[in-house]
């Protein structure tokens, strides 16, 4: 019997269910089900330790559920956005292009691609640069090039931009629109309300481990059911 | 007399006076092939190290780690029992030339660059884990993309452990003999001419002894800065 797995199906681009991970004797997600259809952009949200990025790295295959024989390779496109993303000591574009390269297409191509990428993001005239001189801004759009040359299906992104600038911030926001506009799907972690209202067509608000509220962005914003997504809302306010 | 034998030494070095360039050169082939030996040994071994889950693994991080201690006359001493003629690797003849040296050096110096690469690279899987599991690369696609983002480090190594074999004395005073004209480096010429009185010579080799070691120093600070410019 699986009590926990990840599968695909024809409807839904990812599907948990009863996903739980525990590390030792802490339960990171306790039971945790969710389908994510193709075309949503859905926003984690939730105080530290609700859970938001373990289930993340569990949708992305970095980890693996506890319970549940199986959470079964993802066979989407996946790619991952981290806070501090982590770039290869290379130049921007030997970074971009190192994704397509692994993959076997080849090195002419593989930059050509890479190029017009950066150029949508607006690092063409960075290319030639080493990866890590880059700012914090510049290196999370590099870093969202280097997810946006794999054409993903599914796109991850764990609290990209919160050590950010508000200028960056939105940079990567309309990038991220961009990309999702391409035919992505997006699941992101944030803590900022405002990311959410911007970016998310429904919000998942976790807490312990658990899904607490799954509903539409508008929804859930204006009509908060639990107690826990209501405090967690009144916060901002306060 | 210490102000005599400098200027001596002095004139030895810029004469180029034939004995003493015979006797670097010999120390630059033997200390050169056992580092490139030597990290030729230790990179794939770190790289295992790295990459395994093996229950070998933490037993060969505690031998990496205790071998860097290991004391040169030991290893001398070891090394002189294998190559000597009844020794079980006798009959190759190493004794008393430049291979047994570069043999005895080889151990000396792999575990340097083993226990610091492995280290390097151990660093380098932390920083790139999870982005080589969402580009789902594979374990030796893994392993190359950590030697290629290390390079600079691993150069650098590559140079601390010539620096380690170039300087060393013990086991090369064992193994190789000393002998003038075939097995008699620059430490080693030290070690005899300073017991003999003659600190002109130990001088002049002890300036160029100082001087290679101050030139890799150089070498390899610029070459991280050269290869590091080339991608900025």
């Amino acid at each position: 019997m699986r009590s926990a797995a990840l599968v695909e199906n024809k409807s839904a681009l990812v599907e948990l269910v009863g996903v739980r991970y525990r590390v030792r004797d802490a339960k990171i997600l306790r039971g945790v089900s969710l389908q994510v259809h193709p075309g949503e952009r859905v926003a984690l949200l939730g105080a530290n330790g609700a859970g938001k990025t373990t289930l993340l790295r569990l949708i992305n295959g970095l980890i693996s559920s506890s319970e549940g024989s199986l959470v079964s390779p993802p066979v989407t496109q996946q790619a991952m956005l981290f806070q501090k993303p982590p770039l290869l000591r290379r130049n921007v574009l030997d970074n971009v292009a190192f994704a397509l390269k692994r993959r076997g297409i080849n090195p002419i191509e593989a930059e050509q691609v890479s190029l017009q990428t950066l150029n949508r993001c607006g690092l063409t005239g960075l290319s030639q640069r080493y990866a890590r001189a880059l700012s914090g801004g510049e290196q999370q759009k590099l870093a969202l090039a280097r997810a946006w040359v794999t054409r993903p299906t599914l796109l991850l992104a764990d609290e990209a931009t919160a050590s950010l600038a508000p200028a960056a911030v939105h940079e990567v926001e309309r990038l991220l629109l961009e990309i999702c506009e391409q035919g992505s799907t997006l699941i992101f972690a944030t803590h900022n309300r405002g990311q959410a209202k911007r970016l998310a067509t429904r919000i998942v608000f976790m807490s312990e481990g658990r899904v607490i509220e799954d509903r539409a962005t508008e929804d859930f914003f204006a009509s908060p059911v639990s107690q826990e997504a209501i405090d967690y809302i009144n916060v901002e306010r306060v | 007399m210490i102000a005599d034998a400098f200027l001596q030494a002095l004139a030895l070095v810029s004469s180029f006076d034939p004995a003493v360039i015979s006797i670097v050169w010999l120390s630059l082939k033997v200390s050169g092939a056992a580092a490139l030996i030597g990290a030729l040994i230790a990179l794939p071994l770190a790289a295992w190290v790295v990459q395994t889950r093996s229950l070998l693994r933490e037993p060969m991080i505690v031998l990496l780690n205790a071998s860097l201690g290991l004391p040169p006359v030991i290893v001398g001493l070891v090394v002189y029992l294998l190559l000597s003629r009844t020794g079980p690797m006798g009959a190759l003849g190493w004794l008393f030339t430049p291979a047994g040296m570069i043999f005895a050096q080889v151990i000396l110096v792999t575990p340097i660059i083993a226990a610091l690469a492995r280290q390097v690279l151990e660093d380098a899987q932390q920083e790139y884990q999870d982005l080589f599991a969402s580009l789902a690369l594979s374990r030796w696609q893994s392993l190359q993309t950590l030697l290629f983002e290390t390079r600079f480090s691993l150069l650098v190594l590559l140079l601390a452990g010539f620096g380690r074999a170039i300087a060393e004395v013990g086991a090369v005073m064992m193994v190789g003999g000393n002998i003038a004209g075939h097995t008699r480096v620059m430490t080693t010429a030290i070690a005899l001419e300073t017991s003999k009185g003659e600190l002109a010579l130990a001088l002049a080799l002890g300036l160029i002894l100082v001087f290679i070691v101050v030139v890799i120093n150089i070498a390899a600070h610029y070459a991280r800065q050269v290869l590091r410019r080339r991608y900025a």
